[in-house]
């Protein structure tokens, strides 16, 4: 712009001008938009040390119709004054006239009428003065000749007031810039919320919409008991080794468990009973006292299921949890140490399993997942288990969306559970569907502080039942 | 889960047809296994090594099928032919037999000595068997995996097998100090002693993670026959003298170890896998051991049981309505023989030896429902009524968290492990004044400890995020871990405070020390403000 046509026309003028040039005429001068001179005018600035600008903001005043309409036959005050006759007029009959109803009332306030309420045939209007001077008319008259500046500020306020008077270069006339709507715009100041703690809100919505209630789970640490034992986890099975849990040096050992329910578990993994084998082991207290990192939020739900067992008699219920839980396990782009575990439990008489796959159907469904299939499986403490997929349209191939069983009876029966109470549960983890949804592949870009804020602060509302999009371009800056 | 890796011809020549890569996907979908990979050697050592190394290796196409941890009888290609075949009612579940020898029977004595160490032993012998070069390598393959598994990387339980041509019994298990040991072990050209070994074996990438399960004790499990010849050091490694090849006929199995249920149950499934290729199709000899207390027992046990469930029960637990003779048909396929018995509603299930993951009826329920397919269940909703209580600390962070939010903090998710140095040394405190929990042998600085404040997470992650607009403002609202009440992270001297509500203290705010900012890698001034929600229940 600096090298176009208007700013050398512009340069050229300057230079043959003394004192400077005004923008507004030299585009009036030159027949182009005034908007073309400010761009070259702004563009030789910012080159430096070429030209020198100053920004003057000039008002215009012209009347409006009505004012050009009153400086043409004067204020309507006078008119009201002009149409009074010596002898006076009666109110209702100024009243009609055309200037009547606005004039009266400014004439009355000049001290130009008055008004006698005792007169015989209603009140009558009479002259106070005998002449008057139009202030408004002739006003108006030096704005039309265009000597606006000899008014006074407040004058032509009170003439903007009264609408016979406008702005010129009000934005009705003015030409505008053409937005630039790839430019990035400027945030408002905001907070944020975390993208799997949106995500986490939504499935605690979704479980309270199915009637199913939160349990407790503000304890990391967890004994060995509550996390492998009392699910019928056997001691010597592999999860509960150095490698995949997180044991505790300090403090090393759970001191308070219940112990005549420890003496049913371990009666039941070392001899079986309530109509099993067993695991034919010896099973070591010790070991069951080792604290841990919790390595899943089922233990959880077995104290919840404990704690149900006590209450006499047994009603049904409908649990769930949304918590973290520890692995010792490899690290890679979709795992670490810490992630959260969504869970979800029921307890009643004569559950099958028809029903759990119902209530996953019903459950993942608020997901926008309709398409489920499920498929035989092997956990310690479920039997019958059952992984569930879901058909991935992108992917177009099953993939595995969660895990789910039938608790078993060894680990129901020692509660004190009655024998036809069923418990059905399934989970899911909660970093997987908030990467699939936010399109984000590394799980330590969303966990973690190494995470960038900006990923927090740009990450749009979770709608867990809307298709998942794929993660927005860039536009290239 | 355990995956075995079975050559794909082999597996469908035996299983008597060919199938697609989907079809033989979609039938272990229904089975419960998994076609985790289609692979080869080829591609196998090109992966790990490069193309080069690869050259000249094996293209032959690799099944590798993810197989249930409790399944022992599908480690190998040999029982996932037989299950699948049985699955798909081509042929009947063989019936596995022990039988007493012609001549004497071999007999395994143990002495008192293995009781601190190993104190279990079972032997069995498979008489006239056929190896192919397939089969020796299976049969190989099928130990590792149920070292790797049940056996719990062989401590619990180590499989020896020997060419029992080359050996006279009767077998003595005895343990004895190291240097008193001494034979020529597989793969190796000379006799070292026991001490020698377990220096050698430091090195070996296979042996090394066994070492430490006898490695300090003062005396070695040893395996003699009645020549004084070796035949194993469980659980390291066997003698040379008595290795198997393809070429061998009769193989004398012991496994010894300290869980007895288990050992039993590892010769139940080695003998039954592989009986196959025994003259006398799926007949195991027998073998006896005596212990120590006098005490002879006769192995394998290969036990049959029979339990009795209800028709009605599976109907009901499942959520199907089929007839006791169906569901004796299904089970059937599942490698349980049944009948239906008495007044026509109870089921007599035949358990065979090589089911030892059947332990109560939810078991066989689930091998019912297997056999059924699971998506031809119908899928119907429980009547449940229940009304849903949010927990109510559960319920105050979620308010709290929205009301951060709109009062402009950005809300960050940190990690609950962390150093030790994170809690104590940058915060200007000393970890006993802490009382954190501390984790056992963590693998780096950063599992050392869990979080006794969410500060560190916050402070780390604004190190992390140094190119953000300023002013940063983050929150976390979540749990930490303290053994009781701490002391609280340095302030700026003068510019701290405890927060007081309803005349409790619940937390703490001030400015940062600049030694915390600093200890952290920041820069800026910092404040920050904790406060415990639980008294605002």
């Amino acid at each position: 712009m600096a090298d176009g046509p208007v700013a050398e026309l512009l340069l050229r003028r300057l230079e043959a001008s003394d004192g400077g040039l005004d923008s507004a005429e030299l585009a009036a001068e030159l027949g182009m938009e005034h908007q073309a001179v400010v761009g070259a005018v702004k563009s030789l600035q910012a080159l430096g040390e070429v030209i020198e600008a100053e920004l003057r903001s000039t008002k215009r005043w012209e009347l409006t119709a009505e004012g050009e309409e009153i400086a043409r036959e004067g204020s309507h005050e006078a008119r009201v004054f002009r149409s009074i006759p010596p002898e006076g007029l009666a109110q209702s009959e100024l009243m009609r006239l055309p200037s009547g109803k606005v004039g009266f009332s400014k004439a009355m306030s000049n001290k130009w009428i008055r008004v006698d309420k005792s007169a015989a045939d209603g009140p009558r209007v009479f002259r106070v003065v005998d002449s008057m001077e139009d202030e408004v008319q002739r006003r108006l008259q030096l704005i039309q000749g265009g000597q606006a500046e000899k008014l006074g500020e407040k004058e032509r306020s009170e003439l903007r007031k009264r609408k016979l008077l406008a702005e010129v270069g009000s934005w009705r006339d003015r030409p505008f810039k053409p937005y630039n709507f790839l430019a990035h715009g400027v945030l408002p100041d905001s907070g944020h919320l975390h993208p799997l703690l949106k995500v986490r809100s939504q499935f605690r919505q979704i479980f309270l919409e199915m009637g199913f209630t939160e349990m407790p789970t503000d304890n990391f640490i967890e004994s060995s008991f509550w996390n492998f034992d009392a699910l019928f986890q056997p001691q010597q099975h592999p999860a509960r080794d150095q490698h995949d849990t997180f044991f505790l040096r300090d403090p090393a050992e759970a001191l308070q468990l219940p112990m005549d329910y420890v003496q049913r578990v371990k009666r039941t993994h070392s001899q079986g009973g309530y109509g099993s084998q067993g695991y034919k082991y010896t099973w070591k207290l010790d070991e069951a006292r080792k604290n841990l990192l919790r390595t899943h939020t089922t233990s959880a739900s077995a104290r919840a299921l404990y704690r149900l067992a006590q209450k006499k008699p047994f009603t049904p219920v409908k649990y769930f949890s949304i918590d973290r839980v520890f692995r010792n396990e490899t690290l890679d782009a979709t795992h670490l140490a810490e992630f959260h575990q969504i869970e979800g439990v029921v307890a009643d008489h004569g559950l099958t399993l028809g029903h759990l796959m119902g209530v996953l159907r019903e459950f993942f469904t608020k997901l926008g997942i309709t398409q489920l299939r499920f498929k035989p499986a092997y956990n310690p403490y479920t039997e019958p288990s059952m992984e569930v997929f879901s058909y991935h349209q992108g992917l177009k191939k099953w993939v595995e969306v969660g895990n789910s069983g039938v608790f078993r009876p060894e680990m129901l029966l020692p509660m004190g559970l009655p024998e036809n109470v069923s418990v059905i549960a399934w989970g899911l983890s909660l970093e997987r569907p908030t990467m699939i949804k936010y399109g984000i592949n590394n799980i330590r870009d969303l966990v973690g502080h190494k995470v960038n804020l900006q990923m927090v602060y740009d990450s749009p509302l979770c709608r867990l039942d809307a298709e998942p999009r794929p993660p927005p371009t860039q536009e290239a800056a | 889960m355990p995956t075995v890796s079975v050559k794909r011809d082999l597996l469908f020549q035996a299983l008597g047809r060919t199938y697609t890569d989907e079809e033989f996907d979609e039938l272990c979908f229904e089975f419960g296994l998994e076609l985790d990979e289609i692979t080869s050697e080829k591609e196998i050592i090109s992966k790990e090594q490069g193309n080069v190394k690869a050259a000249g290796a094996s293209d032959v196409v690799l099944y590798k099928i993810d197989v249930p941890a409790n399944r022992y009888d599908l480690l190998c290609l040999e029982g996932l032919v037989r299950g699948l075949q049985v699955f798909k009612e081509r042929i009947k579940a063989p019936v596995y037999k022990r039988v007493m020898p012609d001549g004497k029977i071999q007999k395994l004595i143990i002495t008192e000595e293995t009781a601190k160490i190993r104190p279990f032993a079972v032997a069995a012998v498979l008489r006239n068997i056929k190896f192919t070069k397939d089969r020796y390598d299976s049969f190989i393959e099928l130990q590792e995996k149920l070292h790797q598994n049940i056996c719990r990387k062989r401590a619990l339980v180590a499989i020896g097998t020997h060419d029992l041509d080359t050996l006279s019994g009767p077998f003595t298990y005895t343990a004895k100090r190291p240097s008193d040991i001494k034979f020529k072990p597989l793969n190796k050209t000379k006799e070292y002693t026991a001490c020698e070994l377990m220096n050698i074996y430091k090195t070996d990438n296979h042996l090394k993670h066994y070492l430490h399960i006898i490695e300090n004790k003062p005396l070695y499990p040893v395996i003699y026959d009645s020549n004084g010849v070796v035949l194993s050091m469980p659980p390291i490694i066997n003698g040379d003298h008595s290795r198997i090849t393809v070429n061998t006929r009769n193989i004398f199995i012991e496994c010894t170890g300290t869980d007895f249920t288990k050992a039993k149950i590892v010769l139940d499934i080695i003998v039954t896998m592989f009986s196959e290729y025994c003259e006398n199709q799926f007949t195991v000899e027998a073998a006896e051991v005596v212990f120590p207390n006098g005490k002879s027992y006769t192995f394998p046990e290969l036990a049959y049981r029979k339990e009795m469930v209800r028709a009605d029960l599976i109907n009901k637990k499942v959520g199907i309505r089929e007839t006791p003779e169906n569901l004796a048909k299904l089970l059937t396929r599942m490698y349980l023989k049944s009948e239906v018995i008495g007044d026509g509603n109870q089921i007599e299930i035949e358990i065979p030896p090589t089911r030892a993951d059947i332990i109560h009826a939810c078991d066989i329920v689930e091998d019912a429902a297997i056999a059924y397919g699971y998506n031809n269940i119908q899928m119907t909703l429980p009547k449940t009524y229940t009304i849903a209580n949010q927990f109510p600390l559960n319920k105050l962070t979620e308010l709290l968290r929205y009301d951060m939010a709109a009062a402009g903090f950005t809300e960050v998710l940190t990690f609950a492990l962390c150093s030790q140095e994170d809690i104590a040394d940058k915060l200007g405190l000393d970890i006993s004044a802490t009382k954190a929990v501390h984790i056992s042998n963590p693998k780096t600085a950063e599992f050392q400890v869990a979080r006794t404040t969410l500060l560190p997470g916050l402070l780390k992650t604004i190190a992390a995020n140094r190119k953000m607009p300023l002013p940063l403002k983050l929150f976390e609202i979540s749990d930490i871990v303290i053994k009781d009440s701490n002391t609280g992270p340095a302030f700026f001297p003068g510019r701290c405070a405890e927060i007081f509500a309803r005349g409790q203290s619940v937390g703490k705010l001030g400015v940062l020390h600049p030694d915390v900012i600093t200890k952290f890698e920041l820069t800026m001034p910092c404040s920050s403000l904790e406060i415990n929600i639980g008294p605002f229940l």
